[in-house]
């Protein structure tokens, strides 16, 4: 079962490659970044923000309450958001270039 | 975070770190052979499905990977049964039942995690791997030297891991049901091994998928029943749980003196803030890192991506094992909460100071209490998904060491790649085998150590050893052999040895003064007068014991009587019973006795076991290293020691295979197909 061999560094020099590449590195860092920093705000909120997060908005549901629940809400959508672009963009994007592959650099 | 999150917060362990506080078992014994009977219906469906598994493994695919069939959906599943170990599954709600606010911030990080794994790992893994971290690793550089470090670290995250939860499990089982600890480890050990060894991953697969859908219908039908009262209205709940004179009382005992001057109003809505338990915000955010970063490089949880066909169905389990691991922590909320308000702290911790049985006395609560049919059923199904959790996570780690040994040892380092394919499948079976043994005997060995540790050092380890090289050699084009040699050793050995200068660690002189204090009392102390804040002298001081750490503000103290010891105590409550003379006084009186008598013995069995030291293992009399999580440093020390490993070593081959990497990484082109069935 031997695999044919590729050019592979045509394949990265084609356009639509360092297309799909750029695209993809934006998106996922830029949700990597916000993530991480949502993320901590909940330990750091917790600890030097206490007043704020006593305050009650609903019921007896306080504002830290309300954080903690975003942190699920912010966590699936954007396992939502990444799933759904990747879906309906980097996958056509790669298919493309897959279709293509061998001819490139040949 | 305080001195014992991690010692509450990794249940499993946690349960051994407490180890002398159990009762016979939480189940009576007029119900045992119901949880037997449970017990026995779950071994076997999974006996089933491991004989159907076992059919069908043949091949080095089939048997690391499944024949890479898995589907997206299964995998998400078969992802969320590995890893809600018992530690997420009871030791969460545990903590929700105690410390409330602080126990839910707490899960939040274990779900975050997996955005890591979505974002950056799960779909270059599959992509470019096969079927061990080491393939990926070795992909552009030396397939011996990175084989020979990916697979020590694999074995030895993987051993961290399976030994809290061997002793974790046995000790669980003691509690729930009292079946002797060694007992219920070899136990699990036999039922693990004949998963891994028969059916390899597709039957570790389907018992991990079979564990989660059982976790998630029990934990939805005790919701069910707790939030049904109140009309399914949160603040309506909450209302309640913050209204209960049990959870009140709670507060107060935590808070001590400070409750003084509360309303119980004021002392119930402090359940529902933070604070209580988690003190440390530097510790809080080290240990997020190492969540973070950690699950990424945890060598099981890779390979669960070599299992399914495509890259998409990589990025579809990670989807969905994120909502299912989310949506289980959001559960845990109301569970947390429910057993504070129903079952009360009181009676948890008296059966485990963790917490760990909040969940399993809320089921037995909600089925009718403790004399009734229905509540000793519910509690028998609570423990016997407890016992499949622990069997499919262990079956997990069981099989990413034994692939970590067979594959890239054996096969990649010893035979240089060059064995046939039934010779591999006998490596795998038998380094599975050889690990199976060596965690049922490390697991004996370690009864009634403090393990509390592991759990979070395993993750400390894959952040800074694993997850940098994984990470750098598939988005950074110099990244090369001796970055990863460099990064692998110096990340983990930073962190291994950080946690042993730790206030993880045993420090005797320490243990020894709590038993005294518990067996003599306290004198009596005066007013002292509130104290400001001070500062301390850096950031490095807040880190290791070199220099003054700040100190919190601290209000005024009344003064306080003396408190009596245990022996004191216990000479009055003697007396009492031999002046009592009503029956059901005498046998109240005799309840408390037993409660201060077992406090006591478990005093003096410390001051035995710790008579004449004053160090522990590691030479120091008070922990040197200030947090209970290394990751702040190692993980940053194992990013920086691959950068520079790579800039010093230099090897043109790694860069020139970077287009290949790149380019397959993003498309799949080449990656390994399924095997059809």
């Amino acid at each position: 079962m031997s695999k044919p061999s590729m050019n592979w560094a045509a394949i990265d020099a084609d356009p639509r490659f360092q297309a799909l590449h750029k695209k993809k590195t934006t998106f996922l860092w830029g949700l990597m970044i916000f993530s991480t920093v949502y993320y901590f705000l909940l330990p750091i909120g917790a600890a030097y923000y206490q007043d704020l997060f006593k305050i009650k908005v609903w019921g007896v549901v306080n504002v830290g309450i309300l954080f903690a629940l975003s942190e699920f809400i912010v966590a699936w959508t954007i396992a939502f958001a990444y799933s759904k672009k990747a879906n309906a963009e980097f996958d056509a994007m790669a298919q493309e270039i897959i279709n293509d592959a061998h001819k490139m650099g040949a | 975070m305080t001195k014992t999150i991690n010692k509450l917060g990794f249940t499993a362990a946690a349960l051994c770190a407490s180890g002398s506080a159990f009762a016979a078992g939480a189940v009576a014994d007029e119900f045992k052979w119901m949880t037997f009977a449970v017990f026995g219906v779950i071994i076997a469906i999974t006996m089933a499905i491991t004989f159907w598994a076992a059919k069908q493994t043949h091949t080095t695919s089939e048997f690391y990977a499944a024949g890479r069939s898995v589907s997206g959906i299964q995998n998400g599943w078969a992802i969320a049964g590995d890893y809600l170990s018992a530690a997420s599954f009871l030791g969460i709600a545990g903590l929700i039942s105690l410390y409330g606010y602080d126990g839910f911030m707490y899960s939040v990080g274990w779900l975050v995690a997996y955005i890591t794994v979505l974002l950056v790992i799960a779909e270059p893994c599959r992509n470019i791997g096969k079927y061990t971290m080491g393939d990926i690793l070795a992909f552009r550089n030396d397939p011996k030297k990175t084989k020979t470090v990916a697979a020590l670290s694999t074995i030895t995250v993987s051993t961290f891991y399976l030994t809290a939860q061997m002793v974790g499990g046995g000790v669980l089982i003691k509690t729930l049901i009292g079946i002797d600890y060694k007992v219920s480890i070899i136990g699990v050990g036999i039922l693990m091994l004949a998963y891994v060894v028969f059916g390899g991953m597709k039957a570790t697969t389907w018992v991990q998928i079979t564990k989660a859908v059982l976790l998630v219908c029990a934990s939805i039908l005790l919701v069910m029943l707790v939030w049904a009262p109140y009309g399914f209205s949160l603040p309506d709940y909450l209302q309640a749980v913050v209204g209960d004179t049990k959870v009140q009382g709670q507060v107060a005992k935590l808070l001590g003196d400070k409750a003084g001057n509360m309303s119980p109003a004021e002392l119930g809505q402090r359940f529902l803030e933070p604070g209580l338990f988690l003190k440390s915000p530097i510790d809080q955010i080290s240990l997020g890192m190492a969540l973070v970063l950690g699950t990424a490089g945890m060598p099981h949880i890779l390979m669960r991506f070599f299992t399914v066909p495509t890259a998409q169905a990589a990025r579809t389990s990670v989807i969905w094992a994120m909502g299912i691991i989310g949506g289980f922590y959001v559960l845990t909320l109301f569970l947390g909460t429910g057993a504070a308000m129903l079952v009360g702290s009181a009676k948890i911790a008296s059966i485990d100071p963790g917490g760990n049985m909040a969940g399993p006395l809320l089921a037995q609560y909600l089925g009718g209490g403790e004399s009734s049919m229905l509540g000793n059923f519910f509690l028998a199904f609570v423990a016997a998904v407890a016992f499949a959790t622990i069997v499919a996570v262990v079956a997990g780690l069981v099989l990413a060491a034994a692939s970590a040994m067979a594959h890239d040892i054996y096969v990649g380092v010893i035979k240089g790649d060059h064995a046939t394919p039934q010779e591999q499948v006998t490596a795998a079976r038998v380094s599975s085998v050889i690990v199976g043994i060596m965690a049922i005997v490390v697991g004996i060995l370690a009864e009634g150590q403090n393990v509390a540790h592991l759990v979070a050092l395993a993750f400390a380890v894959a952040a800074s050893g694993n997850l940098p090289t994984v990470f750098l050699t598939l988005y950074w084009k110099k990244c090369n052999t001796g970055g990863i040699v460099a990064g692998m050793l110096i990340g983990s050995i930073t962190a291994i040895a950080l946690v042993m200068i730790s206030p993880n660690m045993t420090y005797p002189l320490a243990v020894l003064k709590a038993a005294h204090k518990v067996i003599d009392g306290e004198p009596a102390t005066e007013a002292k007068p509130a104290v400001d804040a001070k500062a301390g002298e850096g950031f490095t001081c807040e880190l290791f014991a070199v220099c003054k750490k700040a100190e919190a503000a601290k209000p005024a103290e009344a003064a306080k009587p003396a408190k009596p010891g245990t022996k004191e105590k216990m000479a009055t409550l003697k007396a009492k019973l031999d002046a009592a003379t009503d029956e059901a006084q005498k046998k109240t009186i005799q309840a408390d006795f037993d409660k201060v008598k077992k406090a006591n013995d478990k005093a003096e069995g410390d001051l035995k076991k710790f008579e004449g030291q004053t160090t522990s293992m590691m030479g120091l009399e008070k922990p040197f290293f200030l947090l209970k999580n290394p990751g702040l440093i190692s993980i940053p020390l194992g990013f920086l020691a691959v950068i520079i490993g790579s800039l010093l070593y230099r090897d043109q081959r790694a860069e020139d295979m970077w287009d290949e990497l790149y380019v397959r990484q993003n498309t799949g082109i080449h990656a390994e197909a399924a095997t059809a069935h």
